[in-house]
């Protein structure tokens, strides 16, 4: 693990909105195939970093972003591709998004902007990808009806299906639970618990017992900086190394 | 029985008055707004309906325009209304496209935003010296029904840029997020995504300036449209664009100011075809509109 390149390795990242900053010179690292769990109270700047990740930051008009990122080595901040780069950086958003497209279209929507247009392969890789989300059996006998016709629980499983189908090498989860049930939640999991074979996952949450579940190890985010980060046993046992984020998960804070 | 939770109280009961009252005094506003309608038409009608035929619609006018038909300014009309938002409406929505889903949230878009919502209210009387001045006089090409045209195109733009805009917006931002997040160029976005869920949108403010264009005088009456010309009848390619034409919007304010002894119906069959007109086009707009809503995604 240790003489493995780093998947993403982030460093000094600051960002700001107009004037504000709001991430404050995070350092950290990623290996292949680990889940990282971050963790950390609201408006803490977790999805803006993830929305740095894939470059979707872009979007903002007023952002500002200084520092770097490198996945597989490649500057992100820097890069032409960004079309490419959010191929390899799937992004699961907060509330399910189905697209005002049939259930099989939204999964084909990203594999056909690549330019991928053969009928089977487009089969395929939309079976596949419903299948990793756990949403095949609920759908193949619909797979023409609109996306956004399908429950909340199930249109989370699609954007998931949908973030899978242009094969990416990370999956960034922004707290996918919020407006999901409890049995939808924990099936989503079990996903996750696959797909880690082979991908590394970010696994931004809202839930600190699911980051205690699922990853490897835990970020603290707090207020733009990394209060700690460490293996997930450590974050969760009694004695982590700073005591805000003792409080935190224990619900003390504030 | 004294204790019946139904009991009538005074405060119950001056409820109950405001709430008719409200009623009445609403009903009354609406009514205020119904019955001239009503009355537009009805008078319409009953006045000049007795004139209308296909002969009517198909003839030229004669003798000095007090018999005849009014094939020449209806023909002309079309022209008009079909040329300038064949220019205005894709032009149009094309700014809106840019201004809505590429441009920056910077000063200058900013200005030309507030320059499009103030274009919108500029009187038409100020387009029409606007293209007298640049079509017809600096970019030569003369009064005619290009340049009328092009006037009514001009004064069309913000209106369409204003009501492609409000569609676009309507589209929520999270579809956008999703397709960007999944590695969709803007394009590809706006084409896929966008421009088809806004689509409903984006033909009403379109076909309702349909009206507008074919209601306005001002602006024709300096750069292409004139008080009388015969053209050829029962072809519909009687005028080139070069040419001047006649328009019904213009043609009713000859008849009732211009001509003397003009026989009394002739105003009205006018208004009527005209109103006519726009209320078969509006209509079609709400009939596609439905139709596109009912197909509604979200
Ligand atoms: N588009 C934006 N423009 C300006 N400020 C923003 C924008 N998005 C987020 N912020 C601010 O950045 C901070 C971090 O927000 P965010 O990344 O959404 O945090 P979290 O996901 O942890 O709740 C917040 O203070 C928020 O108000
Ligand atoms: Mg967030």
């Amino acid at each position: 693990m240790v003489n493995n390149q780093p998947k993403i390795s982030v460093e000094n990242l600051r960002l700001s909105y107009g004037h504000r900053e709001v991430l404050h010179g995070l350092s950290f690292s990623v290996a292949p195939k680990e889940i990282l769990g971050v963790i950390g109270p609201a408006q803490s700047g977790k999805t803006s970093l993830l929305r740095c990740l894939n470059r979707t930051i872009d979007f903002v008009s007023n952002a500002f972003v200084s520092g770097s990122i490198r996945i597989d080595g490649e500057d992100v901040l820097r890069t032409s591709d960004v079309h490419t780069l959010r191929r390899k950086v799937g992004m699961v958003s907060p509330l399910p998004v189905g697209l005002p497209l049939s259930v099989y279209d939204n999964v084909a929507f990203a594999p056909r902007c690549a330019g991928i247009k053969n009928r089977d392969e487009l089969d395929a890789r939309v079976e596949r990808c419903l299948r990793q989300a756990a949403l095949w059996d609920e759908v193949k006998d619909r797979l023409h009806t609109l996306g956004t016709k399908l429950s909340g629980g199930q249109q989370q499983r699609l954007t998931i299906a949908r973030a899978l189908s242009h094969d990416p090498e990370i999956l960034c989860l922004d707290e996918f639970s919020i407006a999901i049930d409890p049995v939808t939640t924990m099936r989503i999991e079990d996903v996750l618990k696959e797909l880690k074979s082979h991908m590394t996952i970010l696994l931004v949450t809202n839930l600190v017992q699911q980051a205690r579940r699922l990853a490897d190890r835990t970020m603290f985010l707090w207020n733009g900086e990394i209060v700690e980060l460490d293996r997930t046993e450590a974050i969760f046992s009694n004695q982590p190394r700073d005591k805000r984020t003792y409080d935190y998960i224990h619900g003390l804070f504030g | 029985m004294s204790a019946s939770p139904f009991t009538v109280t005074p405060l119950v009961r001056r409820n109950m008055r405001r709430e008719l009252a409200a009623r009445i005094v609403l009903g009354a506003m609406v009514a205020a707004m119904v019955l001239p309608l009503l009355a537009i038409i009805a008078y319409l009608v009953a006045k000049g309906a007795p004139l209308i035929s296909l002969k009517f619609l198909t003839t030229n006018p004669t003798h000095g325009m007090r018999e005849g038909g009014i094939w020449s300014a209806l023909l002309g009309t079309i022209y008009l209304v079909v040329i300038a938002l064949a220019v205005s409406a894709p032009i149009g929505v094309l700014c809106a496209v840019y201004l809505n889903e590429y441009a920056k949230d910077n000063w200058l878009t900013r200005i030309i935003n507030l320059a499009v919502v103030n274009l919108a209210g500029v009187p038409s009387i100020v387009h029409a010296l606007f293209g007298l001045g640049a079509f017809v006089l600096f970019a030569g090409i003369g009064r005619s029904i290009l340049a009328a045209s092009l006037t009514l195109a001009i004064m069309t733009l913000p209106v369409i840029i204003a009501s492609t805009k409000e569609a676009l917006a309507a589209v929520p931002m999270s579809f956008r997020e999703a397709c960007w997040n999944v590695g969709a160029s803007r394009w590809q976005t706006i084409w896929s995504i966008v421009l088809p869920n806004s689509l409903s949108g984006i033909l009403t403010g379109v076909i309702l300036q349909v009206s507008r264009t074919a209601g306005e005088t001002a602006p024709i009456m300096f750069t292409g449209a004139v008080f009388f010309k015969k053209i050829q009848p029962g072809t519909l390619f009687a005028y080139s664009l070069t040419d001047q034409c006649m328009a019904l919007s213009m043609h009713l304010y000859t008849v009732t100011t211009q001509v003397t002894n003009a026989p009394e119906p002739l105003p009205y069959a006018i208004a009527l075809v005209l109103l006519g007109a726009v209320l078969a086009v509006n209509a079609a707009s709400i009939i596609v509109r439905s139709l596109l809503r009912s197909r509604k995604k979200w």
